[in-house]
């Protein structure tokens, strides 16, 4: 049985930015995931946002890591390759009565120290943001905000992980764990299991049931749900900024949201979902989506959209342990299990969970410290992940020059997105075996066809890279068989 | 006895009404072209289909894909003998490199009628 | 990078890409086709039914057969074929204009080009396109790519399918299904006639007892992993009926939905579309807002059969050579779509020549009258022995004879079923 100091339980955005930051360190750390692929969960299906920090009070836990994770991308863009542009939030208003939830919403972020936050008139919004409806009364501009492709950025940080020595296992859904010496035996359902001196509970939506199995704190996890429409980058709906509603109590509201793929996402809603699996969409959700987002940006339209989708974001209810060391209400749990020994607990990672996965990364570190890990820097850490060559973003000249080194970039395989066949064979080669996985790693598959075009021609170069039989290449792993049969 | 059907022989579509006397003499109308007539005489008797359907090559790769040879029936097939005649396309390896109109089945099921590639492949 | 030059280059290698260069090369132009493809033929290899070629060879061939015709003529051609070549872009402003595109064998290429012919071809609709709700299942393919991985590549997509929308590629591909195995359980249509051809039904539903299920709205795609079912519900007055809904248990869906005119690049390049078609807004001589742009065939409209999108592509080639040769088309009337027609095409009749005007119905009658008015007056009117929305028209129409207003070029002609 393999050992490690560390096993990550969850390869989502919160355990890869743990794996990233322990990669610094002189340690063995393995990531347990148990879908097929990395970043498969709460992490692929969310609104992408680097939040402006004023939508939360600075009590919570996830207001204070939010302000600090938001602080730290510039310089993660710096050492990784993943797509993230800080174009800045807009909040609109449509009358008096969101006018005043704007003040609040300023005064929020002034006393959270949120820089260049600026009330708007009707007309400084609109200059900030053309496309907005011109029914709007005023706003808010927080020029701090961003989008990032979030899986790309979960690629990235596990990327750089795996070359400074983490391993990574998938398909490795934790059934039980042990402790004996000092030390956990984690065994999957079914294989070899692994012991690690420390564990780290990222499991996102199944984030009660790994506690569960350590025997630590007893709580459950709900998977509310947000359905999105995609719409085509040919839209004329296209936003500067991340347009944002006056947030209600339960939720910051849809949005309409620039990808920094140039395509525009429209959503969230957020309901109760049936189950944790539960990723359907709804005719009535998508008929409100449209209409929200229409308010906002009249120019929305149905004719632009290409698919739908819906995620679920982990929120922790139910503690039924120790009353004096439970959360706050809808706030982020990360602390030390008081339960049990060497066990980091990070549950309850809703929105903003990307932003403040950075500073979670941080903390987790911290608290593994504060638990007894001996942390000492490897002199040999290189973080950084080189840019992946890309067709669509070379020029003609860079084109022709990656054509010239490998052949394979002038076969355009997906030409929605204008992926070559090189990138794809790549993306095999990185661990992404699956449909989905070189659709989030390349975008092929991603564009207006939705595969139409490429899925073919991807499932044959899966199975040429891999060696897979027809029968084991699949859209997102087990059950989920691309192909029925043989003629 | 009338039965109505719908002509398969051109795009068009003609719904034919297809009358059977006493004596088995058969009266068509409806019908745009004297094909009509044909077809529906030949769907009262004994109905064909042209079938077309995919072969494939020996030498494929079950890796890197496989290479299917398209083909079809030179001239319509009985019906009710279809399936045996797909049971054994789906069963047959053809060699490559073939030439459209190269036989792939000769006189398929005793019917005296070939199947033939209706694509070259190398 | 690569530089080439030709008199025209046609972007797509299918019937109407073949097509037209052929019109150009006989005219005496130097000419290449770009096609992304290793083969000629475009989405004709995978098309193995029959059915192609009555009108272009009078006689019946299958796809395969019919492209491998085309692609001989242009082996004896002059025409020059860059294979395995995508164009990422296209400058129509510049003079010659200039394509770029990529290609294993030449890198990066720039093709300058005095004419280019659009014949991209069209793209399914797809899930997204048509909004249906549920969840997001592997087992779900557009009927196009079924019938690419059946014919071309040797495997099945599943073992129980339903077909969602009954357009020909989705007919055909039920007949395909049942006779390799894989069950067709329904054809569901949110309309409540087929969007296929006659005869397609017959031969591919009918032939298999497969039920098609007309006015009924496909409200949900169900399964976890991989597809198990879709939730179907007949429309009443246009909405779905769910008291009535049912649910139908498949590991497959297919879709059928409809096509659409690939124009990325056109778009791209500024070409103004028309929004019915999808495809570019041309003249009476099939050129685009574009000076010496001219599209043809699936990109500018989706036709019914190849041998109607490679007649016109003909044409745009001649009209292409013509257009080199220096001649420009007269002003004639704008041509608009009326009272119960979906779309005509193109949208300019030229004096002195009979114009084909392509259209299609919104509605389905027997014995129509087509109507064609000059600024509202009635100047022709056409016997059409049947009109449908699922078949494309034609109807010919020559200004000769309709007075001065016909020669502004400001004048509209409509085109209508009244």
């Amino acid at each position: 049985m393999r050992e490690y100091d560390v096993a990550v339980i969850g390869a989502g955005v919160c355990g890869a930015n743990v794996a990233h930051r322990l990669s610094a360190y002189r340690l063995k750390t393995v990531i347990l995931e148990k879908e097929a692929d990395v970043s498969f969960g709460t992490s692929k299906a969310n609104s992408g946002i680097i939040h402006g920090g004023f939508h939360h009070p600075i009590a919570t836990l996830k207001a204070r890591l939010e302000l600090a994770g938001a602080l730290m991308f510039d310089r993660l863009r710096r050492e990784l390759d993943f797509p993230y542009r800080r174009c800045g939030i807009v909040v609109a208003a449509f009358n008096d009565e969101e006018m005043k939830g704007i003040e609040r919403l300023y005064a929020q972020g002034k006393e959270n120290g949120v820089m260049g936050l600026e009330a708007c008139s009707r007309e400084r919004i609109l200059e900030l943001e053309p496309k907005l409806h011109y029914d709007v009364v005023g706003g808010m501009y927080a020029p701090t905000g961003g989008i990032v492709e979030p899986y790309r950025f979960v690629f990235a940080l596990i990327e750089s992980a795996l070359r400074n020595g983490v391993e990574l296992r998938t398909g490795f859904g934790l059934a039980r764990a042990e402790r004996s010496g000092d030390a956990w035996t984690l065994y999957p359902e079914s294989g070899e299991g692994v012991r690690a001196r420390f564990a780290v509970n990222a499991a996102g939506l199944f984030a009660d049931e790994v506690s569960r199995a350590f025997g630590a704190e007893d709580f459950d996890i709900a998977g509310r749900k947000g359905e999105y429409y995609l719409l085509d980058r040919m839209t004329r709906a296209r936003p500067k900024r991340v347009v944002f509603p006056v947030p209600t109590r339960i939720s910051k509201g849809m949005l309409v949201i620039p990808t920094v793929e140039n395509t525009v996402l429209i959503g969230p809603t957020a309901t109760e979902a049936e189950s944790k699996r539960d990723l359907s969409t709804d005719q009535a959700s998508l008929d409100t989506i449209l209409d929200s987002a229409r308010r906002m940006v009249p120019s929305v339209s149905a004719n632009d959209v290409i698919s739908s989708f819906a995620g679920l974001r982990p929120v922790l209810e139910h503690w039924r342990g120790d009353p004096g060391r439970a959360p706050l209400k809808d706030d982020f749990y990360i602390d030390l299990s008081a339960e049990v020994p060497a066990l980091v607990q990070v549950a309850g990672i809703q929105s903003p969970g990307l932003t403040a996965s950075p500073a979670i990364g941080e903390m987790v570190k911290d608290l593994l410290k504060r638990a007894g890990l001996e942390l000492t820097e490897r002199a040999d850490h290189d973080g950084r992940v080189e840019p992946h060559r890309r067709m669509r973003e070379a020029s003609f000249e860079e084109a022709d020059a990656l054509i010239a080194d490998d052949p394979r970039f002038g076969n355009v395989v997906c030409r929605c997105e204008k992926v070559s066949e090189a990138e794809i064979v790549e993306a095999v080669r990185l661990g992404h075996t699956t449909l989905d996985g070189v659709k989030f790693f390349t975008r092929a598959q991603m564009g207006r066809c939705q595969g139409g075009f490429c899925a073919y021609r991807i499932i044959k170069i899966i199975m040429r890279e891999t060696g897979l039989p027809w029968e084991a290449v699949t859209k997102r792993g087990p059950g989920s068989a691309a192909l029925g049969g043989e003629l | 006895m009338a039965r109505e059907m719908m002509c398969i022989t051109c795009p068009i579509g003609c719904r034919l009404t297809v009358e059977v006397d006493a004596s088995g003499s058969i009266r068509v109308t409806g019908n745009g072209c004297a094909r009509g007539v044909v077809y529906a005489e030949a769907e009262m008797r004994s109905p064909k289909r042209v079938v077309t359907f995919s072969v494939r090559a020996a030498a494929s790769s079950r890796a890197a894909g496989s290479t299917m040879v398209p083909c079809k029936t030179k001239e319509a097939f009985p019906k009710e003998r279809i399936p045996e005649l797909i049971e054994e396309l789906r069963k047959l390896r053809t060699e490559l490199p073939i030439k459209t109109g190269d036989p792939l089945l000769r006189d398929a099921l005793g019917t005296g009628i070939d199947v033939v590639a209706t694509m070259s492949v190398d | 990078m690569t530089e080439l030059s030709f008199d025209a280059a046609v972007v797509g290698g299918g019937a109407a890409g073949m097509s037209a260069a052929l019109a150009v090369s006989a005219a005496g132009f130097s000419c290449a086709i770009v096609e992304r493809d290793e083969r000629l033929g475009g989405v004709l290899g995978q098309c193995i039914h029959n059915g192609f070629g009555l009108i272009e060879f009078k006689e019946e061939l299958t796809g395969p057969e019919f492209a491998e015709r085309f692609a001989q003529r242009i082996a004896g051609s002059g025409v020059k074929v860059l294979s395995g070549a995508t164009v990422l872009s296209l400058d129509a402003t510049a003079t010659p204009k200039v394509l770029v595109c990529a290609s294993p064998g030449l890198g990066m290429a720039r093709i300058r080009a005095r004419a280019v012919i659009l014949a991209m071809g069209c793209r399914e609709r797809n899930r997204g396109n048509v909004r249906i709700p549920g969840d997001r299942p592997a087992g779900v393919f557009t009927a196009g790519l079924a019938q690419r991985l059946v014919n071309m590549d040797g495997y099945l997509p599943g073992k129980e399918a339903v077909i969602i929308g009954s357009g020909d590629i989705g007919l055909i591909m039920a007949r395909r299904l049942s006779w390799s195995g894989c069950a067709v359980k329904s054809v569901v249509e949110i309309l409540p006639y087929p969007s296929g051809l006659p005869r397609n039904v017959a031969q591919c539903l009918d032939d298999f007892g497969i039920p098609l299920r007309l006015s009924c709205a496909t409200t949900r795609i169900l399964g976890d992993g991989r597809v198990s079912g879709v939730e179907i519900a007949p429309l009443d007055n246009g909405a779905p009926d769910m008291s009535r809904a049912e649910r139908i248990d498949c590991d497959t869906v297919l879709l059928s939905v409809g096509l659409v005119p690939e124009n990325e690049l056109s778009r791209q390049a500024g070409i103004e579309l028309n929004p019915m078609t999808g495809g570019a807004l041309v003249d009476a001589r099939l050129m685009t807002c574009a000076e010496g742009v001219f599209a043809c065939g699936n990109a500018l409209h989706v036709h019914d059969l190849v041998d109607y999108a490679a007649e016109e592509a003909r044409r745009a080639g001649s009209f292409a050579a013509a257009w080199l040769s220096g001649e420009r088309a007269a002003p004639g009337p704008r041509i608009k779509a009326g009272a119960n027609v979906r779309y005509v095409a193109p949208s300019r009749a030229e004096p002195g020549r009979r114009n084909l005007i392509y259209f299609r119905p919104l509605v389905l009658r027997p014995e129509a009258v087509l109507e064609l008015r000059l600024e509202g007056e009635l100047v022709s009117s056409v016997k059409k022995k049947h009109v449908r929305p699922a078949e494309m028209m034609s109807v010919s129409v020559d200004p000769a004879g309709w007075g001065a207003r016909a020669l502004s070029g400001e004048s509209v002609l409509e085109i209508a079923i009244p």
